[in-house]
């Protein structure tokens, strides 16, 4: 019997910057705001990464899922041959109704950027995959897109959302794909990073994202092996070598295929001590306790703060004894996360309210009316 | 007729500290020392001394010096002195040769060809002393999705669990039969599980009536083949009932408690006459296939109105993690799995030494091919043979165990030093002894304590190295292989184990 | 003398930390910094060994490690501090119309710090006090958890004194030195094993009087009359022992 390679995988350290914007009536704005402000915590990155994630983007394409992929062969060529053999898998499994190079500056300081497409597609579901809700099956492909071919990514695959990301600062990124001048977004998360591995790549890069959940993240997760053991469990391949794609899979196992409320969902993430719910009552102790037994192997723990988009909210959360910051601060309709107040301060002088979220306790922002 | 065999130990009497007070004799239940009334001296003879160092440690003057004694053979690398004498042993008596405790030969310590990791600069280490460090965790079936209702902003769980055993710490104490060990022994063991808030396994010996009421709830009582003193009552009185299937220590074959090991107590607790012998057969003789054992596990369940998780202990052998995988679907809630270096009262010393596999290898192998069936939720799985310090409890927690089971290790902070001599019912330091005199020693609450003393500090310890790694809740470490690497090892190894060689 | 004015728009940690040294070096005493923005360790490279000493006030919200390692001088933070405010203060003054975020005055060994408002996690981590130099930090709100981890001297006094409460955890965890006054109450199961819970006596109402009516004077716009605040409960927290672990190792 053929020997079974051990599970070798190398984790990358995500120290960082993190930002994110909402305004809650779903007014849409453009990045240039955000891109100040995640400019202006530049030293808490090294340039080796960035990336934003927009909610609202493509309202002509709203009911299609849009698919960004990153071609990442070393010659164009081989580029090219990737996103060929894509294109085929693609267009057997889904309709596509529009695709195109997302548009970038031609000159730019950034090294090696890979070919990066949109698809604006909708699921062609045949056979058995005729069961699967549209969103199963989209999941699965994206999982089998990014274990199976070396070149293709597929580094978002939301609708009416998008993530743009790559090897750079967040602001050098913002400027490739033109983000302060092409794109409207009702909530914006921004993300700069400082990775300990010197071979960055662009699929690296945050936020990580699987259908229309965006992940940024500040920290380390040291229990990364014990959540990627638990996840891989449920057709979660964990292939992207960073710790955060867990907290994006999770979420999504949670929220999307559990429909667990949100504030659970953190409690599991970022559960209680043992103290504190011993003295809880009866029926508060009994849930919290089961939350930890069945779902342990999905508590985080290491430092970390992150922020989670999705379809019409923002949410941050850190972890349970706060070892990363988070201020969160409101003016008007908008909400703002960072990872350090004077950002915020940059793009809205003037503030609402200002505060430190305990560690463990979410902070949503929802948008007043669902329909965007 | 005179034995071929030298005397294992050397007993060396320091005449002038020796205050000829007899102390020694009295000590030793093997006869070695005899006070001479014509000589006026004490004299050892060492072919029946064990090596225990009961009189050497209670000398009052420290007179007393027993060591091994070295081999006369002209050295041989293939007939060690051990297998010569073994050879001369079975000629002198026909027999098949006995011994205790677990195996002694040179097979590789996976433990310690592992090294942890520690976290600097990316995620700082947690101080256990200052913050708090969880070890609580819970062994039993899990389900895999939950279902949850939500009315007014309220969350309730819509899920049916199944029984789980919360323990405070993940260590608990191996099952070690009343018969096999003395009921101080026993009693000592129960004591400190229930101060401590974790669990011990009564082994096959049944849980004495009158210790049910307050110990009951921290029993894991044994259903093994011979299926001694188990009634109803036993059953429910229980924290969590266990299928022996097989131990580490004698993998396939039987247990056989000699008739003179059988007293009143021990009778009645084992509910079989005084004096006759307790004869565990190999197979539980109505388990002869996967299916039969699933029916056993049902019935059981069925006896205690589904209320306590159900574990099924086997050794750990070649081709383990299939059946194991069996016993997960055919219903077990826990697996204990009991490996090369697992203990035992009396077993032939030939299977001890020569059959199974080690536990490091085995947890790794069972954690991924439970993982793989996509079934590693639906049990707990518990580790037992040789863990001898809190580092060896945290690689199995590491290499996908949810607790270890100690066995050896107890018995030794309650005096025992691993002579090998347990199945003479002659232990002096009244462990493995029915003998009422030399069991009598074995003072229950000083043993209690000493097994709590052990737990806590090895708490403490797994607390700091959690700390160090960054983890602040034991769930955080399960499976982790990641905080593990090799040193020393064969690549098979490290694929075998799942982890990578240190610097990689 | 009038006031020296930098406009920090635009202006990286070095560059302002570089005008502010040489400012401090041709003898200036006053400055004025505005539009400050994320700006970290303003105020730590003023080291002299003439011991110059500045006044600085800031406008904006300034980086993280605000006075770090201080020499002496007084800052003044019209708005809100960021993280590492004081981190291992020498001596000195800072005072924050407003609130200040995690580890403030960590390590901190003198002088004293006027917070208007809250702060975050781990206040007064590991703050000292040697032969005389004894630090203070005033806290107009309350603190989040692990408030005076470590502490090993010093005073912080807490005044809540918009009667939220004070909802911090693990406070005093590892606490072997120093005092912590905090105006209101706090259970018992907030605070750490090694710290003693007491009612406050003669000195310690001397200590505070001292302190709240420094605090008061820092804030005028508050509008607070000291006997208004004295006049209601305060507890005293401090260690029970030097050595809190000495049962733990066996050698």
């Amino acid at each position: 019997m053929p020997r079974k390679r051990r599970e070798l995988y190398n984790k990358e350290i995500c120290a960082c910057s993190i930002f994110g914007a909402m305004n809650k009536d779903g007014e849409r704005f453009n990045a240039a705001g955000v891109m100040r402000a995640i400019a202006n915590m530049h030293v808490r990155g090294n340039g080796l990464g960035g990336g934003f994630a927009a909610y609202g983007i493509y309202p002509q394409y709203r009911d299609y899922y849009a698919f960004h992929l990153m071609f990442n062969g070393k010659t164009l060529q081989s580029q090219i041959s990737a996103k060929a053999e894509f294109e085929q898998y693609l267009n057997q499994r889904f309709d596509v109704v529009h695709d195109e190079e997302i548009p970038h500056r031609p000159q730019t300081q950034l090294r090696d950027p890979p070919l990066i497409w949109r698809y604006f597609a909708s699921p062609k579901k045949m056979g058995e995959d005729a069961s699967l809700s549209d969103d199963e099956y989209v999941v699965r492909t994206v999982m089998q897109t990014n274990s199976r071919a070396e070149d293709a990514y597929i580094f978002s695959s939301g609708m009416n959302m998008g993530c743009f990301k790559g090897v750079g600062y967040p602001e050098e990124i913002g400027e490739y794909f033109m983000l302060d001048q092409l794109y409207s977004a009702y909530a914006w998360t921004a993300h700069g990073r400082f990775p300990t591995n010197t071979q960055a790549w662009w699929g690296g890069a945050h936020p990580f994202s699987l259908l229309d959940t965006s992940v940024v993240h500040n920290g380390e997760i040291s229990s990364y092996g014990t959540n990627r053991w638990y996840l891989e469990m449920y057709g979660y391949a964990c292939t992207l070598q960073t710790d955060t794609e867990v907290i994006a899979y999770a979420a999504d196992l949670l929220l999307r295929r559990q429909r667990i409320p949100m504030e659970i969902v953190a409690k599991i993430l970022a559960p209680p001590i043992w103290n504190a719910i011993d003295t809880m009552n009866e029926k508060e102790k009994k849930l919290f306790t089961t939350l930890r037994m069945v779902y342990g192997p999905l508590l985080m723990n290491g430092p970390f703060a992150i922020i989670i988009g999705q379809t019409g909210r923002l949410i941050g959360l850190t972890d349970r004894i706060r070892l990363r910051p988070i201020t969160a601060a409101t003016k008007g309709e908008m909400f703002y996360l960072s990872s350090e107040e004077a950002s915020i301060r940059l793009i809205s002088p003037e503030l609402d309210s200002v505060w430190t979220p305990s560690g463990g306790e979410p902070v949503i922002c929802e948008l007043n009316s669902r329909r965007v | 007729m005179k034995s071929f065999v030298f005397p294992q130990f050397q007993i060396i009497r320091d005449e002038a500290k020796c205050g000829q007070c007899r102390g020694c004799e009295r000590q030793c239940a093997f006869g070695t020392h005899i006070y001479d009334p014509v000589s006026d001296r004490l004299i050892s003879d060492d072919n029946k001394c064990v090596g225990c160092q009961r009189c050497a440690i209670f000398c009052p003057r420290d007179a007393i010096v027993i060591r091994p004694t070295p081999s006369f053979y002209r050295p041989n690398a293939s007939w060690s002195r051990e297998k010569l004498e073994d050879v001369k042993k079975q000629a002198e008596t026909g027999g098949v040769i006995l011994t205790g405790c677990g195996n002694d030969k040179p097979f590789r310590i996976y433990w310690d060809h592992m090294v942890l990791n520690a976290s600097q600069v990316t995620n700082p280490s947690i101080d256990p002393l200052r913050e708090p460090m969880e070890l609580r965790t819970f062994l039993g079936a899990k389900p895999n999705l939950m279902d949850f209702k939500v009315k007014n902003e309220e969350v309730e769980i819509a899920t049916q669990l199944s029984p789980n055993l919360t323990v405070e710490m993940p260590i608990v104490f191996s099952a070690m039969s009343f018969g096999a060990i003395s009921y101080n022994a026993f009693l000592s063991l129960a004591t400190a599980a229930s101060k401590l808030g974790t669990y011990f396994n009564t082994g096959e010996g049944g849980l004495p009536r009158e210790m049910r009421e307050k110990f009951g709830k921290h029993a894991i009582v044994q259903v093994a083949s011979g299926r001694f003193g188990i009634d109803a009552e036993y059953l429910n009185c229980a924290a969590a009932v266990e299928i022996k299937v097989g131990q580490g220590a004698k993998p396939g074959i039987g247990g056989h408690l000699p008739g003179e090991k059988v007293s009143v107590s021990v009778s009645a607790t084992r509910m079989i006459p005084v004096g006759t012998d307790a004869i565990s057969p190999a197979p539980h003789h109505d388990i002869y296939s996967i299916e039969d054992l699933s029916m056993l596990i049902h019935a059981i369940k069925e006896a205690t109105n589904y209320e306590k998780p159900v574990s099924v202990k086997i050794a750990a052998v070649h081709n383990f993690a299939a059946i194991a995988a069996g016993i997960v679907h055919a219903g077990a809630d826990i697996i204990a799995i009991d490996g090369l270096r697992g203990g035992t009262g009396a077993a032939p010393k030939v299977i001890r030494d020569n059959v199974g596999i080690p536990i490091e290898l085995a947890i790794s192998s069972l954690d991924r091919r439970l993982r793989q069936d996509g079934i590693r939720n639906r049990c707990s799985i518990i580790a037992a043979g040789g863990i001898r310090c809190s580092a060896d409890v945290i690689k199995a927690i590491a290499l996908g165990a949810d607790a270890a089971y100690i066995g050896s290790a107890a018995l030794i902070a309650m005096g025992c030093n691993l002579c090998q001599k347990c199945y003479t019912g002659k232990c002096n330091w009244g462990i493995c002894t029915q003998d009422p005199r030399l069991a009598g020693r074995l003072n229950v609450d000083i043993a209690s304590q000493r097994l709590i003393n052990l737990i806590s500090a090895w708490s403490h310890e797994i607390q700091e190295m959690l700390g160090g790694m960054g983890i602040n809740a034991l769930e955080s470490l399960r499976g982790n292989r990641d905080h593990l690497r090799g040193v020393g090892l064969y690549e098979w190894e490290l694929d075998v184990l799942g982890i990578k060689g240190a610097g990689e | 003398m009038g006031a020296v004015e930098i406009n920090a728009d635009g202006l990286q940690t070095r560059d302002l930390n570089d005008r502010l040294r040489d400012l401090m070096l041709a003898g200036k005493r006053k400055v004025i910094i505005r539009n400050v923005c994320g700006q970290r360790y303003i105020g730590t490279r003023l080291y002299s060994p003439e011991r110059h000493r500045m006044e600085i006030d800031i406008f904006g919200t300034p980086g993280n490690d605000l006075a770090a390692f201080l020499f002496g001088h007084r800052l003044v933070v019209h708005g809100n501090a960021q993280d590492g405010v004081g981190n291992t203060m020498d001596d000195g003054e800072i005072v924050i119309e407003g609130r200040a975020g995690d580890v403030l005055g960590f390590s901190m060994r003198g002088g004293t710090i006027y917070v208007r408002d809250g702060c975050g996690y781990r206040t007064a981590l590991h703050m000292k006090e040697y032969e005389g130099k004894k630090p203070a930090l005033v806290i107009g709100g309350t603190a989040q958890d692990f408030l005076g981890e470590y502490m090993a001297g010093g005073t912080v006094i807490l005044l809540d004194l918009k009667g939220q409460g004070h909802r911090a955890n693990f406070i005093g965890s590892g606490m072997h030195g120093g005092t912590i006054y905090l105006r209101g109450s706090v259970n018992r199961s907030q605070v750490s094993e090694q710290v003693e819970i007491s009612p406050i006596d003669e000195a310690d109402r001397g200590i505070l009087d001292q302190y709240v009516s420094d605090f008061i004077e820092k804030f005028p716009d508050l509008e607070l009359i000291p006997k208004e605040v004295l006049k209601d409960d305060f507890v005293k927290l401090t260690p029970r022992s030097k050595r809190p672990y000495s049962d733990l190792y066996t050698y």
